[in-house]
């Protein structure tokens, strides 16, 4: 398939599947889960930048989660993620601890780069998570690289590189379309498109502002997502995945997001309006769309919701309090790891 | 008048050739554009076409003749209204007498140096004679044999057998999956290249010139060079980049720069830069063997040289560890890559007016053998550093800070740089001489330390 028109509502793939009904139960309460867990984790890292003890640069990635967690659903064992520094999310879904992601955040010896890396650097080679970078862009070509050593293995690995609208203006990106298309790596790009490359609306960008055709020119089919669907994220994963592990090359989803807070911790966000945020909310929120679909399907009670928000709760601020409690790192690491 | 035809130049660098194959024979008429021979330069065989009309004359170099040097009359045509009759050829002021076929051997290789301390291979060790190019060649070769997860990625190095030859055969080897031809894209495959290094393989990507690099140097420092600490030693990578760095001959400012200094100054980067043709062998087998990213930088000119080198199935020269190259009492000489070629050259000269050198191949630039260096000017007293890049931020000027530092009261004088000039280089064959560093330069730097 070449391309497909904004994606089919998540309900509307839910139906092709034999109803909402027979949707996984468990499938849609870890959904729901995943979800809450990141943005339950960003706000206590909002709350933790606001007291000092984060530092830095910190991009939340409240309003974004149905995108990592609809495409985590879609992975197997051995597939590899990369994303730029927006990227605690990617690292909760990917299943790596809220602990020592937030003990990275506090610049701490238990974080996952015994707090050298920071916000925009935490990888985990166990969880083939691969960072985590901070140059808007670079990651493409990275992620085709990963996805290159697994075509040179000769699995069927694939390997999900995330970007933003604002990377998709980078050069590079489209210097890895064109080689990934070529040799048939098997990359699924990801553009999460929330809407803003920092201070800077998509429309004022580009004139081409429909991301994933510009995939076209290269030969690399595609297609555009609710990204505030989680169930839509999810079957147009599947449609992706199978495209790349089938050895048929490069896929790209154009994934229509949204982030509630701004670029970073220190943007006043003037670049939109306060109403235009409050709708997005309002009216497309992943994750109140998730505990409609449940408890209208009857699938969980507000009992049974209340209870994953407290096993959440408790993640979340045992995390904190690891931050908070884990020792700086020796002054010796100063100086490991510069090589190996 | 007979068209005197004359050895082409067909690279910036080549300065002889050999004539490989004739196409015509005398008494044959030829057109403009028509293919007469085939010559073999240090990179490739290329087909040389008449420029006249006209009907061959004298055949005057005859095919399978090497080292015929660039302007030498290999033939004369006679124009459509001569009788074809062989000419007499009248010299040429850049015309050298062809010689006779086979051609004078090569000149021989450098004098083997005398290695002070720690050599390379064990004594008694056979040589063999091989340029830069094969040895580069070899050290890939053997790599790739030895282990499948390194591969080769770059422009040219597949099809074409490298743009400078270094790849040549390796295709044929290892087929199209281990050698990628890449579009001209530096900046997407050096970023490939360190992904597929995370992914558990070993890349040697192959910039074509480093000149080129500097579109993917963000991927060498931010991705490459940093990951490792930024993630808490748990992404190390594994890959090199190569390829020639530093003037060529005549390709003006963009194609000429050194960046020796830019890559040393970056921790997580290892930087090789060898000057003979076993070090770039040892070296390059370190280097793709090394879990962090390594800068190798060639040089264009010393491709070509010839040198011996240990005749060992598995010979490796290891990281931050300089070789005194010639060892002296007077002055110690400081220098690596090109440089050595220039260094050792003023050595020799100042030895015959009583002046004994001891000269370093740095051959590493990160790790950097200081404690060589050091050791070496607490002998002598007295350094001179050479090196073809610019003169602000150089090799030179650290290791003088490093000098001043922890041999101050060893010096009789203060250390003095040689370096590349302060200028983009020029495409005059005149200024593009004064801007590089001369054999000269290196001698006055040296009796300048020695106040003579």
């Amino acid at each position: 398939m070449a391309s497909r028109k904004p994606a089919e509502a998540g309900i509307e793939a839910a139906v092709e599947k034999g109803g909402i009904s027979n949707l996984s139960k468990d499938e849609l309460l870890k959904h729901y889960r995943d979800m809450l867990l990141i943005r339950r984790f960003e706000e206590k890292a909002g709350q933790l930048y606001g007291m000092g003890l984060i530092g830095g640069f910190c991009h939340l990635y409240i309003g974004q989660e149905a995108v990592v967690v609809g495409l985590e659903a879609c992975t197997k064992p051995g597939d590899k993620r990369i994303t730029s520094y927006r990227d605690h999310g990617h690292m909760l879904a990917s299943g790596m601890e809220a602990r020592g992601v937030m003990a990275e955040l506090t610049g701490r010896e238990g974080g996952y780069s015994k707090g050298k890396g920071g916000s925009m650097h935490m990888f985990s080679k166990e969880k083939h998570f691969y960072g985590g970078h901070g140059i808007v862009g670079a990651q493409v070509p990275l992620g085709a690289g990963l996805a290159l050593s697994d075509w040179y293995k000769g699995n069927d690995n694939v390997t999900f590189t995330y970007f933003g609208d604002g990377a998709a203006n980078q050069g590079q990106v489209y210097e890895t379309y064109n080689m990934a298309e070529l040799w048939g790596l098997p990359v699924i790009f990801v553009i999460e498109n929330n809407q803003y490359a920092m201070g800077t609306s998509v429309k004022r960008s580009t004139k081409s502002t429909t991301l994933y055709g510009r995939g076209l020119a290269y030969g690399i089919p595609g297609e555009q997502v609710d990204g505030m669907d989680v169930l839509a994220v999810k079957a147009a994963g599947e449609r992706a995945v199978a495209h790349a592990r089938a050895g048929k090359g490069p896929y790209i989803l154009e994934v229509m997001t949204y982030r509630y807070r701004g670029h970073s911790m220190s943007d006043p966000a003037k670049y939109r309006t306060r109403e235009e945020v409050q709708k997005m909310k309002d009216e497309k929120d992943a994750i109140e769309h998730v505990r409609d679909l449940l408890v209208s399907g009857g699938l969980a009670t507000d009992d049974d919701l209340k209870a994953i928000d407290r096993e959440i709760k408790a993640i979340v601020s045992d995390s904190a309090d690891f931050a908070k409690d884990s020792p700086e790192p020796d002054a010796s690491e100063l100086w490991t790891d510069i090589y190996a | 008048m007979a068209i005197e035809i004359l050895m082409p130049a067909l690279s910036p660098t080549m300065e002889e050739g050999t004539l490989a194959k004739w196409l015509v024979k005398e008494g044959d008429a030829v057109k403009s554009g028509q293919i007469i021979a085939e010559i073999e330069t240090d990179k490739a065989t290329m087909e040389f076409e008449a420029v006249d009309e006209g009907t061959v004359g004298a055949i005057l170099v005859p095919e399978g003749a090497q080292g015929v040097k660039v302007g030498t009359v290999i033939a004369t045509l006679s124009g459509e209204d001569e009788a074809a009759a062989p000419a007499k050829v009248s010299p040429t002021p850049n015309a050298t007498p062809a010689p006779a076929a086979p051609a004078a051997a090569p000149p021989p290789p450098p004098k083997a140096a005398v290695p002070a301390e720690a050599p390379d291979w064990p004594a008694g060790t056979p040589l063999k004679t091989m340029t830069v190019r094969e040895a580069l060649r070899e050290a890939m070769a053997e790599e790739m044999r030895a282990d499948g997860t390194v591969f080769l990625m770059g422009e040219e190095v597949g099809e074409y057998q490298g743009a400078y030859k270094i790849s040549q055969g390796l295709l044929d080897e290892f087929g199209p999956k281990r050698v990628i031809d890449t579009p001209i894209t530096e900046m997407g495959f050096a970023g490939i290249g360190v992904g597929a290094a995370w992914g558990g393989l070993r890349p040697i990507v192959e910039f074509m010139t480093f000149n080129f690099a500097m579109q993917a140097i963000d991927h060498i420092i931010n991705s490459a060079a940093k990951t490792n600490y930024m993630s808490g030693g748990q992404l190390p990578c594994s890959i090199v980049f190569r390829g020639p760095n530093g003037a060529a001959a005549r390709v003006a400012a963009q194609h000429s720069q050194d960046y020796a200094a830019w890559y040393a100054a970056i921790p997580g980067l290892s930087v090789v830069q060898p000057y003979s043709a076993a070090d770039a062998k040892g070296l390059l087998k370190t280097a793709i063997r090394n879990p962090n990213p390594v800068i190798f930088l060639e040089n264009e000119i010393l491709y070509g040289r010839t040198f011996e080198v240990p005749d060992l199935p598995d010979f490796t020269v290891p990281f931050g560890k300089a070789r005194i190259a010639r060892a002296g009492t007077d002055v110690t000489i400081v220098s690596f890559g090109i440089g050595m070629a220039h260094s050792l050259d003023a050595a020799e000269r100042l030895a015959a007016e009583g002046i004994e050198a001891e000269v370093i191949d740095l051959r590493t630039l990160r790790p950097l053998d200081y404690e060589t260096v050091l050791a070496s000017v607490r002998k002598t007293n007295r350094c001179v550093t050479v090196e073809e890049g610019f003169p602000v931020g150089s090799i030179g000027n650290h290791l003088a800070a490093v000098i001043m530092q922890q041999a101050f009261d060893d010096l009789d004088a203060p250390v003095v740089n040689c370096t590349g000039k302060d200028v983009p280089m020029p495409y005059a064959a005149n200024l593009e001489k004064h801007a590089l560093i001369t054999v000269p330069e290196v001698m006055a730097a040296v009796k300048s330390v020695l106040y003579r």
